[in-house]
């Protein structure tokens, strides 16, 4: 296994010699939204490969470079699947991009994000290094927690060889309920649900229309059901795989797409153009002509941040720094993972400023 | 640097009056006694001064005096701590954040309660039970242990298989660096741009920054929760049970193990109708809608007959649930009345290794001498194994030691870790130099940096210095040379 790893290690180890930076590459399937610049590819695409399975541990370990389908059909043959749902935006989407990415599904605020069952990473650091951090158990306080760190991080801290994930159990049956409401309403009731023991896996609102998804036992979805009211939707499980996977009509528009990540309990934003909501609130898609500082400003507002999705600059896809010290932090470490900024140089997008 | 170099316990006082009241601040021998050790009582260090702020403002005010003077700062929760991770620096000013313990804000439709580090676990849950909400990881200490401990140590719990650890439960910190600076990370929004510092503050042990508020997530109280109690003969028979509960596709909401020694303590201590003629015991939860429930605990106890239990119990009313809970929840001081002394244990392994890892710690009980009980999450694998010692006999806690030592070295050679949730502190320090390589160690040294380049905050706890590694070479060599205050710092 070291054999092939080996050429990874040198091609980073030269290139930190050199001070050459690198273009760490997986599948490209989210190139459109993040890529740097770097002219010299360090190609993840042959690093593949199911490591170690064990579907009573809840836990399975994969080489970075090996298909995200590959792994979630391994998962489904034994009845189990990734919690977070990620999005693969391409059929040559990679584990180890998707990590990196830190990009989750529908199911992100009943089951929690791509970073929550990150367990372990194997690594190549800015200096060529081979690096293991985390395990393969479910809990685990030795040392500072890297591997989560790298999640979302677009391969500025290291590039990422092995992942170790947990995975859960897949529900036995799902039901997707609608009712026709108002945004204000629909947000409400999506946080007030969000309070109650329900078993709702995802939401979403679009077009008047609320979303929801119950995943259990039959007999369990069909008590929700009487209580929450609403109609069943019969087409439910394609809805979600359209969102998850940006199919559908919305995701079309010739517009700016922005992606603005805000408290849940925000009410209606108020921009001009569409907007599709998710994750009980927490996530607001807008398709609009508003420039830049009013989104952004009005997503700070918000709790959260912005991202222009489709129309942006993937070589900075987050010009926004963070305030205060919080920037040198950011820089600080990237010093430590990547000491000649050779890894993805120019992400996450505000570390040169 | 030697302790000349640093100002006398009276100068920092006097300085510090400027901006803490005097009650805030205790110079005294008699006065500093009770901070001297925290939950890991083997180890003992007298603070220099211990200053007790009440103000985020005042806790900035402590952290620039000492930045400035180069004075090391340990932070203090509940002090209920098991690794000596709030052990004091003989040198160093011991930070106690007890009082800062206001709960900020609770919102019950956002799900999210902001508080000061000080707050008790458990003051969370009640502050928004009337809401049908808590807050889920409960470690054992729910009842002192406070959040911004809780969040230096990424603690867990009974119930963090299906409802995670510290670190999926919390969404925003507010911390202060060495030099004082406020920092805010995270937010209440499900995902932020840049790095993910929450990952990284998460259980870094007060060695990067204080906390100084803590926004959280709770999250609604399942409509019924049902607990079986299940009996087996052999400790082999219980663990395989477990392992196969996990593949069968049940989470279960909690599930422990207790073998005989630990249940027939604990029966002595709660009177909780606790079986103690069985050799191991499963408490095994489920939570959710009574639907739920029902289906559960019905492939709960298929499974668990099937793999040998010989008698299954399931609590009759909420009572008799919250009885066989507590129980497990007093396990410990149960353990602790059998001996003079015990000496817990964290590691945590793949659940299928569990019988051979236990069967190994029977043996070596024997070659030692000394009894182990064995409390532990069995769904996550995450063991407890308590060795019973009388530090009153000369020699016995160096046994304990190495023992202890050897339990955690076979952990990290059967996949796992030598700590799942109680943290590195003084107390594993050396077998960090067993799972980690020196690459890793210089990375984290670089990370530690990256915070307090001058290496102030929490000195010598959770990551070893490469030379002490390298000196040590394997972990137990260097336990008996262990008076803390001469760590090296780094």
């Amino acid at each position: 296994m070291h054999g092939e790893l080996e050429p990874l290690c040198a091609q980073v180890r030269q290139a930190y010699e050199a001070k050459r930076p690198l273009r760490i590459r997986g599948g490209g399937s989210k190139s459109f939204l993040v890529c740097s610049v770097a002219p010299e590819v360090l190609d993840l695409r042959l690093y593949t490969g199911i490591v170690e399975y064990e579907p009573s541990e809840l836990v399975v370990t994969v080489r970075a470079g090996t298909l995200l389908i590959t792994l979630e059909r391994l998962l489904e043959e034994n009845g189990q699947m990734l919690a977070f749902e990620p999005p693969h935006l391409g059929l040559q989407a990679t584990v180890g991009g998707m990590v990196a990415a830190g990009l989750s599904g529908p199911r992100r605020m009943a089951q929690g994000a791509v970073r929550d069952f990150v367990l372990g990473v194997r690594m190549i650091d800015g200096q060529g290094r081979d690096l293991s951090f985390g395990g393969r158990v479910i809990k685990n306080v030795a040392g500072f927690d890297v591997s989560r760190l790298m999640v979302g991080a677009w391969g500025a801290l290291g590039v990422l060889t092995e992942v170790t994930l947990k995975v859960i159990p897949r529900a036995s049956s799902q039901l997707t309920l609608e009712w026709s409401l108002s945004e204000a309403q629909a947000l409400q009731r999506m946080n007030e649900w969000a309070g109650q023991p329900w078993p709702i896996t995802a939401s979403s609102y679009f077009q008047g229309r609320l979303r929801v998804r119950l995943e259990g036992p039959r007999k369990a979805l069909e008590s929700a059901a009487v209580h929450l009211g609403g109609k069943e939707v019969l087409e439910g499980k394609g809805w979600w795989m359209g969102l998850r996977e940006q199919q559908l009509d919305f995701f079309m528009t010739p517009k700016p797409i922005w992606r603005m990540a805000v408290r849940p309990t925000t009410g209606p934003l108020g921009l001009s153009g569409q907007t599709l909501v998710e994750w009980g609130g927490g996530l607001r898609w807008v398709a609009c002509d508003h420039g830049h500082a009013q989104v952004h400003a009005m997503a700070r507002e918000a709790g959260g941040h912005a991202q222009q999705w489709h129309g942006g600059d993937p070589a900075r896809p987050f010009p926004e720094p963070p305030a205060g010290a919080l920037l040198d932090l950011h820089r600080n470490l990237k010093k430590v993972f990547d000491p000649a900024g050779i890894l993805n140089p120019g992400l996450p997008g505000f570390l040169e400023g | 640097m030697d302790k000349s170099e640093i100002p006398s316990e009276l100068e920092i006082g006097q300085a510090l009056r400027q901006w803490l009241p005097e009650s805030a601040i205790l110079t005294t021998p008699e006065s500093k006694r009770p901070y001297e050790t925290d939950g890991l009582s083997a180890y003992r260090q007298m603070p220099h001064v211990v200053v007790l702020p009440a103000t985020e403002k005042e806790v900035q005010a402590v952290l620039r005096y000492c930045h400035a003077q180069c004075i090391p700062v340990v932070a203090r929760g509940a002090g209920t701590g098991l690794s000596g991770g709030a052990l004091p620096h003989e040198r160093g000013v011991l930070l106690s954040l007890a009082r800062l313990r206001n709960i900020v804000q609770v919102d019950p439709l956002a799900r999210t309660v902001r508080v000061q580090p000080g707050v008790r676990n458990l003051a969370i849950t009640q502050a928004v039970d009337a809401h049908g909400l808590y807050y889920a990881p409960d470690p054992s200490s729910q009842i002192a242990c406070s959040i911004g401990g809780n969040v230096a140590e990424n603690s867990g719990g009974v119930h963090c298989l299906k409802y995670g650890l510290t670190l999926h439960n919390i969404l925003r910190l507010r911390v202060l660096t060495m030099t004082g600076e406020v920092v805010e990370i995270g937010s209440e929004a499900p995902d932020s741009a840049g790095f993910d510092f929450m990952a990284l503050l998460t259980g870094s042990e007060g060695l990067l920054a204080i906390v100084t508020e803590v926004t959280v997530k709770v999250i609604p109280k399942p409509r019924v929760s049902k607990v079986i109690m299940a009996s087996f003969d052999t400790v082999e028979q219980a663990g395989d049970a477990v392992a196969r509960m996990i593949a069968a596709g049940i989470i279960p909401a909690g599930l422990e193990m207790m073998d005989s020694l630990a249940t027939r303590a604990a029966e002595d201590f709660v009177h909780a109708g606790y079986p103690v003629e069985a050799a191991a015991v499963l408490l095994c939860e489920s939570d959710g809608m009574p639907e739920v429930v029902e289906d559960e605990l019905a492939r709960m106890k298929t499974i668990l007959e099937e793999n040998g239990a010989t008698e299954l119990r399931v609590a009759r009313d909420e009572a008799e649930r919250l009885r066989f809970w507590a129980g497990r929840k007093a396990a410990f001081p149960a353990v602790g009345r059998l001996a003079p002394d015990y000496y817990c244990i964290d590691g945590t392994i793949p659940r299928r290794r569990l019988g051979e890892v236990l069967r190994r710690i029977a043996d070596w009980s024997l070659e030692y001498g000394l009894e182990v009980a064995n409390v532990f999450h069995a769904g996550d694998g995450n063991l407890h194994p308590l060795i019973l010692y009388d530090a009153g006999i000369p020699g016995q806690f160096h046994k304990t030691e190495e023992l202890a030592g050897r339990i955690l070295e076979l952990c990290v050679e059967v996949g796992g870790t030598i700590t799942g949730e109680h943290g590195v502190g003084v107390e594993k320090i050396n077998q960090m130099c067993v799972q980690f390589g020196e690459d890793e160690i210089a990375v984290f040294h670089g990370i530690k940096a990256a915070f307090d380049p001058e290496g102030l905050l929490n000195p010598g706890k959770a990551i070893p210095t490469l030379q002490r590694c390298a000196e040590g070479g394997r972990m137990h060599v260097h336990h008996n040379q262990l008076p803390h205050p001469e760590l090296s710092r780094f």
